[in-house]
């Protein structure tokens, strides 16, 4: 008897072990592409780095602030076109959860996560590029908020939908009118969930090649004009790593560092403010 | 009987087929306290939102018959209009959590988009919280979130919130049913002191509660109303067996 419950209590042991050095072992490989890229890339960056332009072959130095600016303009047009596109169609889906509509935009959207980047860059290719003439920065944008939309509108939804009902009609019962309730009650309560959805699907697309290379294409130059080919850092890091040059390498492995602390910061920033804002009900 | 504010007259309400209501007539009078008891289930709750139009909200739901407040038919009348006449308290506390107190207080004027001047928003938060007991409680902390207060202070602020709007009637689905006794108590004998201005309506499934303070109780069994009358006499002679059976916990 006594055996018995030893051999159980091993086993338990063994169990808990197991589990605990698998959740370990999941953060090993971020270590390790966190530490090779602080490695290859903190030599790389200082100020004159972020500020200059890159170089010819040849020469030393150069930077990225092509890619910088760009990145930042393409998903900040791209953000403000997903935002709140899909903040309004989590909000149709929370509220007529049972409807037919709900099922098969639901459904949709879940598929629309699943279809490739480089698909959606060859589609916005076809559609926007094709019929303009040029690439443009609009282009990579609205192919990044065409990714962007899945997270956003499931995290609206499941943000929303924890809303307790009798909060709703709390509003409706002071005769406040339908609209009125969702914009003032509703969606005050769920906006730190839906910015965190959305920073989280920032700091997702912003490290996006795919989508970017048929539409925003790149620029050596500094460029502002939405209508033109932009640089960004993730075609940036295509296009220099794939040279054959080892200043361009070194260049890419810069950049590659900027990308990472960017997407790192943005992630630590949803992590606080899902936590300042948190509203108790 | 005195004079009635609201009127029920062939009451039937549904949730898509099924008639949850039958056929109720009744007719409320004024400034007093009218409880609506039942086993769970028997409609007495769906009555309740009938009456400030809040069971249509749910998909698929209907209803037939009359109700007149004073002598307008509440479905022609303007919603809005409607629900501020008629005020709701619910069963869990549910005070706007974006909002601080004097918000909280206030909101039936903000939300509705009629403006006010500081001084007559003050006057209104502090008459509505002192008339809802609260007001010694939070004097201080008007601008501190409601969902701080304790669960019977919340209630307190729900009822608060409900009474700035100057309702004739104050509907109240089992307001104390989250609350711990003490808590409880306080909003019973709050009860008692609106019924000088306002007619209250409350759902309850606790039997000393509706006899403690109500004036007039109806009995709901299987969404009909089987009896109302004056809680004492209901309570001491009821006229149905069934009634009878439920006030001496032989079902319910």
């Amino acid at each position: 008897m006594d055996k018995y419950i030893k051999l159980r209590f091993y086993k338990d042991r063994f169990f808990k072990t197991l589990i605990i050095l698998f959740t370990v072992l999941s953060t090993v490989p971020l270590l390790l592409i966190l530490f090779y890229i602080i490695k290859q890339g903190i030599s790389t960056i200082n100020w004159d780095f972020l500020i200059n332009l890159p170089k010819p072959v040849g020469e030393k130095g150069g930077g990225i602030i092509n890619g910088l600016i760009g990145t930042g303009i393409i998903v900040l047009i791209g953000s403000l076109i997903a935002i709140p596109f899909g903040a309004l169609v989590g909000l149709y889906l929370s509220e007529y959860s049972r409807n037919k509509l709900t099922y098969w935009v639901g459904l949709s959207v879940d598929v629309l996560q699943g279809i490739p980047s480089i698909v959606l860059g060859i589609i916005i290719y076809l559609w926007v590029v094709k019929p303009t003439g040029h690439f443009s920065a609009l282009s990579g944008s609205i192919a990044l908020a065409i990714m962007m939309l899945p997270p956003i509108i499931k995290s609206t939804e499941e943000t929303l939908k924890l809303i307790p009902g009798t909060i709703k009609e709390a509003s409706l019962a002071l005769g406040v009118p339908y609209y009125k309730t969702i914009l003032r009650i509703i969606l005050p309560m769920g906006f730190s969930g839906i910015l965190s959805g959305s920073i989280l699907s920032i700091s997702r697309v912003a490290g996006e090649t795919a989508p970017l290379l048929f539409t925003a294409f790149g620029n050596p130059f500094i460029n502002t004009n939405i209508l033109k080919p932009m640089s960004s850092l993730p075609l940036l890091i295509f296009n220099y790593a794939g040279s054959a040059y080892e200043e361009w390498h070194n260049l890419a492995w810069g950049a590659s560092f900027v990308l990472i602390m960017m997407i790192l910061f943005l992630n630590i920033v949803t992590k606080i403010l899902e936590r300042r804002w948190k509203i108790q009900y | 009987m005195e004079n009635s504010i609201l009127n029920v007259e062939h009451l039937n309400a549904y949730f898509g087929e099924t008639r949850v209501l039958s056929d109720i007539l009744l007719k409320i009078p004024e400034h007093q306290i009218i409880a609506l008891m039942g086993p769970s289930g028997c409609g007495k709750t769906t009555f309740l939102r009938c009456i400030n139009r809040l069971h249509e909200l749910t998909p698929g739901a209907r209803t037939e018959g009359k109700i007149y407040l004073v002598d307008e038919d509440i479905y022609k009348l303007n919603l809005i209009v409607l629900r501020r006449k008629i005020g709701m308290v619910f069963q869990r506390p549910n005070p706007f959590p974006t909002m601080s107190i004097f918000e909280n207080v206030i909101s039936g004027y903000t939300l509705n988009g009629i403006h006010l001047s500081k001084s007559q928003k003050e006057e209104i938060v502090e008459d509505s919280l002192r008339k809802a007991s609260l007001w010694k409680e939070v004097q201080d902390n008007l601008h501190k979130k409601g969902t701080f207060l304790s669960g019977g202070q919340q209630q307190r602020l729900c009822i608060a919130r409900s009474l700035s709007m100057k309702p004739d009637i104050i509907l109240f689905d089992e307001p104390t049913s989250s609350l711990d006794p003490i808590s409880s108590n306080k909003i019973e004998e709050l009860l008692l002191d609106l019924k000088r201005e306002y007619t209250i309506i409350i759902v309850t499934h606790n039997l000393q509660q509706a006899a403690r303070t109500s004036d007039y109780t109806a009995f709901f069994y299987l969404g009909e109303l089987i009896e109302y009358n004056k809680t004492q006499i209901l309570f001491s002679n009821p006229a149905k067996r069934q009634t009878e059976d439920y006030i001496s916990g032989r079902f319910g």
